[in-house]
This record gives structure tokens, sequence and C-alpha cells, in this order.
């Protein structure tokens, strides 16, 4: 076997080697908009302005507010979880099948629920034990909740996001 | 469980906004990792002058055929996890055993002495029986939750994994290289230790999902920090301890530190509390000066990290480093250098090897791949939405990650030498089960955390609360 041919398979491994790695990353990239596994999707009910929803608002401009995309957890155990937002409502609560299982001792099995009416979310307290807050006021019936507002259920405050 | 039916099984179509579980992409990740692998294996047999024959041809088909059905597995029992953990996991297996062969040539050229044969097939096994394992932890334990019903069983288990080659007399528990961390079972020695890691993970993020407040409820407040109360150091103490006594009595640093490691960084994702960091360094400090004063071995690790070259047992470092010199930045090829001067070239000092061949570039674009590991279990545990979740898929992947520094660390100098295995490429089967399972639960929990969410059960849709009737409820738990 030549010498150059050794030397060219010797780089030549080492770039496909690299060429792995760049391959990891790209599938790395095209995982990065999504901000976690919790887009559900558009399968029974069907919800007024799911289907807006899902597309990322860059690419329609219609709305001059910005709609929420997502719920992210500011404080508490969950802290740094985000959650999609499609129209599918939400459920917190310490229950196994929440969309957010809350693990928190003030939190009710079925605390809390937001759903999307319209263009808004509201958030609606199913009778928890502590109640649930938006901002300082404690949420009776259905509220709606505007970006960036906390929420805050026990120890845990979550926010919408843009 | 949702069944899969065909390829990408992007749910309603939606190709960018909805997750994809992308295990089209996994098997060309896959189909890409055997042929490096196989690539690396051709390298090697023609540049020890050996024939090639068609034969690296089959062992290629059969590595793909391994991880093919491991990934078959996936696809069945966990079918929305994570894309790049198992081919990047294929790829570090398969260099580690293209290296541990190469290194077999190299031994069997020039027998050193006290060689025991080659230790490739033994590994190719361990492959093969890790993905069963592999399969079987991703088909019985569907959800990641039930571990932490047997948290408690886990944890005295584990501890006694731990401890069962200390307390064994020395016929079934000897003590090799100066460690006693072995148990010998006719044929075969285990290392109960690397089972245990996982198993006693299993029990702390259970423990700590369950007595977080504990380590959150501030005490005295000092110098402007708040420490814990005093009795709430109690498990870091015990897992003090615990590492001090792997020290004394197994004989093992690096055993000791990784499980010392793995707490203070669960303790601290939990809490997230700097405080339990700083407290527990100042602990590994102090255990380290003591460990340092008492026992002769540690002293002769420092010596040898301090001065590789002058010290009398820098022997290994010191062949270890000339090795990874001669390498240099672009190695000398694969097959073409010489590792087997470097001893036990197949387990501690594997990356001596590796980065020997491969050079400084080979040894980075590795790094990397580990790097994106353990970023993957990361970003799976952060996704997940369960405490316990977080916190065990935090633990695994930062054990993988700590495993790598140690040894990494400790084979270039950096860090006193202590004999940890290179995850996924070291020769030695203990460990490859025990983290092909440490895999298994990473994808397990990642499947958890990609999973979209199906609505349970499609509720009626309910009338405004104005409008409702009056209905008996049943009371909220």
């Amino acid at each position: 076997m030549s010498e150059l041919v050794i030397q060219l398979a010797r780089a030549g491994f080492l770039a496909l080697l690299w060429l792995f790695v760049l391959a990891a990353l790209r599938v790395v990239r095209s995982d990065l908009h999504s901000a976690s596994g919790l887009r559900a999707p558009g399968i029974g009910v069907s919800v007024p302005g799911a289907g807006k929803n899902k597309k990322t608002p860059s690419k329609q401009p219609k709305s001059k507010t910005k709609s929420p995309r997502q719920l992210v957890v500011t404080h508490g155990a969950l802290a740094g979880t985000r959650i999609s937002l499609d129209g599918m409502p939400i459920s917190l609560g310490r229950a196994d099948d929440s969309t957010l299982v809350l693990d928190d001792d003030y939190a009710s099995t079925r605390h809390a629920r937001l759903a999307l009416r319209g263009t808004d979310w509201y958030v609606e307290d199913l009778g928890s034990t502590n109640g649930t807050y938006l901002d300082r006021t404690k949420v009776t019936g259905s509220t709606k909740v505007p970006l960036g507002v906390p929420i805050r259920i026990g120890k845990t405050v979550i926010e919408l996001r843009s | 469980m949702s069944q899969p039916a065909t390829g990408t099984e992007t749910p309603s179509g939606d190709s960018e906004a909805t997750p994809r579980a992308r295990r089209s992409n996994e098997l060309i990740m896959l189909v890409f990792a055997t042929v490096i692998v196989t690539a690396a294996l051709v390298m090697v047999e023609v540049s020890q002058q050996t024939r090639l024959t068609p034969q690296i041809l089959y062992y290629g088909g059969a590595f793909l055929g391994l991880f093919a059905a491991a990934h078959f597995a996936v696809r069945r029992w966990a079918p929305y996890s994570d894309p790049l953990i198992l081919p990047l996991v294929a790829l570090i297996n398969g260099l580690g055993l293209v290296i541990i062969h190469r290194v077999d040539l190299g031994n069997i050229k020039d027998p050193p002495y006290g060689w025991s044969g080659p230790a490739a097939p033994s590994q190719v096994f361990y492959t093969a029986l890790a993905l069963v394992l592999f399969a079987l932890v991703l088909k019985f334990v569907s959800d990641h939750r039930t571990l932490a019903m047997y948290s408690y069983i886990c944890g005295l288990v584990g501890l006694v994994a731990l401890a069962l080659p200390a307390i064994l007399p020395g016929f079934i528990a000897p003590t090799i290289n100066g460690a006693k961390l072995w148990l010998r079972v006719g044929p075969l020695s285990i290392q109960p230790a690397e089972p245990a890691k996982i198993l006693l993970m299993i029990f702390f993020a259970a423990f700590l999902v369950s007595k977080r407040e504990l380590f959150t409820t501030a005490g005295r407040r000092f110098l402007g920090i708040d420490f814990p109360r005093a009795r709430d150091l109690a498990p870091v103490l015990v897992a003090w301890a615990l590492s001090i006594g792997i020290v004394v009595l197994e004989r093992d640093l690096g055993t000791s530190l990784l499980f010392f490691g793995i707490v203070l960084v669960m303790i601290y994702i939990a809490t997230e509390r700097a405080i339990w960091i700083g407290i527990g360094l100042s602990l590994f400090a102090g255990g380290c000066v003591l460990a340092y004063s008492i026992f002769g071995h540690v002293q002769e690790r420092v010596d040898s990290w301090l001065n590789p070259l002058t010290s009398g047992s820098g022997g290994q470092l010191r062949s270890a480093l000339f090795g990874l010199a001669s390498g240099g930045i672009g190695g000398t090829g694969l097959g073409q250098g010489s590792p087997t001067l470097v001893p036990y070239a197949a387990t501690d000092f594997i990356l001596t090897s590796f980065g020997e061949e491969l050079g400084l570039i080979g040894l980075m674009a590795l790094f990397l791949l580990y790097l994106l590991l353990v970023m993957r279990g990361l970003r799976s545990a952060l996704a997940v939405r369960d405490s316990f979740g977080k916190l065990l898929g935090g633990g695994l992947s930062f054990a993988l990650l700590l495993q790598l520094f140690v040894i990494a660390g400790g084979v270039t100098g950096l860090i006193p030498l202590t004999g940890l295995v290179t995850p996924f490429m070291a020769a030695g089967g203990s460990s490859l089960l025990a983290n092909y399972i440490l895999i298994a639960l990473l994808l397990r929990i990642s499947d958890a955390a990609r999973r979209p969410q199906t609505p349970s059960k499609p509720k009626p849709k309910q009338a405004p609360i104005a409008e409702a009737h009056t209905e008996l409820v049943e009371r909220p738990r």
C-alpha cells in the first residue's frame, strides 16, 4: 500500500469522524425549534385557532398582538420547563395525566386549567384547595391570561410567552 | 403506548411544527456510524498487514445488524425517544471495539508479560449481551416513574452490591491491581459497583423528590450565604462517608469520586442551591487531604500525577503522555502507532491509544460525541415533566460526563489518575452492560419527554360557567 493512499485514508477518516459530528449537530439543530415534545397533534377536539397557532407567527403576522406560543414555568420545582401551546387545553395539577404534573404540596390533584377561547387563553380554577392566583388576584371563574403575567399555583409560577 | 405505523411518524403531516420522532434519522445515523466503524477496521487491518478478506464486511454487517435490532427495539418500545442517543453510543462503542482489536493485534505480535489473550471477542460478546439487556429494559420499564416505587429496594440492593467486594473474602473478591472491586464467579469477574451506580441514582432521585423540602430549608445565614441546617446535612455526610469507605475498603478512588460527584450534582439539580456544591467540595477536599495523609497508594498516585517523568510510580502516565505526544495533532493513523507500549492500552488507557492513532483532531471529535450524548440526555431531563424523571435523567447524564472527565483527565495528567472505565469504549463487560442500561433509561425518559400529549379522554365541551347547571361533582382529592 503506497504511502500516499495511507496518508489520504488517515485524513479521510478524521474527516469522516467530524462529518458524523456535524451530521449529529444538524439533527440537534432541526430539533431546537420544538420547545419540548408537548405539541399535541390536532386530533379530536377542534379548537378554533388551533391551526393558526401551530405555525410560527413570523409566517403570519396578521394578529397585531403576539399570541402566546409557549407556557414557561418560571419558579418552583419544574422551573425551566416549557410547553408549546397549540390550542389544546392545558391541565395543571398533581394528577399523572395532567399536561404539567405539579409536584407541589400546595397543588390539588386537578388544580387548574388553561384553555384557548378565540385568540385568548383563559385560566380556570378547578376547585383547588389553595387557589390559583393570576398575578396577585385569586382566580374565580374563567379569567383571561395576558402575556407574561404570572400564574401562581402553590410554589409554582408559570406564565405565557410568545 | 402508541405504535408507529411506518417510517417517520409525523402525526398529522405538519412536518416542521409537530415533534417528529425522527426514527429514520436515527437509522441513517446508525448506518453512518457503521460506515465509520467499518472504515476504521479496514484501516487497522490494512496497516497491520493482515490480509483483507470479505470477512471485514461481515463484521460491519454484524455490527449494523446488532444496532439495527436495538433500533427496532427503540422503535417498538420508545418510539418518541431522542434520535441521536443510540447512534452516538453505537459509534463510540464501535470505535472502542476497533481500538481494542487494534491493541489485540499489537499484543499478538509482541505479547506482553501476563497477557491474557485478545479482548475484542469477549467485548463483542458483551456488546451483544448489553444490547439485549438494553432492549429488555426498554420493554419492561414502560414508564420511568414506576422505578420510583422501587426506590428503597434499589437503594438497598445498590448499597449491598457496592459493599459486597469489600466484605467478601479474597477468593471471591480478589484484589486486582490494588483494588478490591471485583467479584469472581467462575470464569467471569463482575464489577458490582457499575450496576450499583444506577440503582443508587434511582434511589437518590426518588429520595430527593420526596424530601426536597429538607434541602431547601434555609438555616443560619453567615457571611452572606444561606447555610442549610446542620441536620439536613445528613444525606451528604452519609454519601461522603460512603465514598471514604470505598477508598478505604476497596481502594478505588475513581468509583468513590464518581459516587460523591453524582450525589452532589443531583442535590444541586434538585435544589438549585450552589451552597450544596460548596459544602460538598469542601467535604471532598477534606476527604482528599485525609486520604492523602493516611494511604500510601493515594500518595503514590498524587506523586506520579505531579511528576510523571521522574517519579518511580509514574511509568503508566509517562508512557501514556508519550503516546499522546507521538500522535500529535493528526495522529499516526489507525494501526500505525504503537499503543501497546502503554500498559492497559485497551482498558484504562484506551483514550491514549485512540489519541495516539487519531491525534488531537480525532480525540476532540470523540469528546464531542460524548458531549453531544450528555447534552441530549440533559435536554431530555429538562423537557420531561416530572421531577423524578428530571433528577434521574440529569443524574444519569452527568454520571457519563463525570466518568469521562475523571478518566480523560487522569490519562492526560490533568487530575490524578484513577481507574475509571471510559464509558462504552474500554474493554470490560460490567461497565458496558451497566452503561447500556443507563442509556435505555435515558431513552425512556426522553421518550416520555418528547411524546406528544394526546388527550387522555376527549372531554365533552363544557358550557360557560354561567350557563352551567348545578351538578354533583366529586370532591377533588
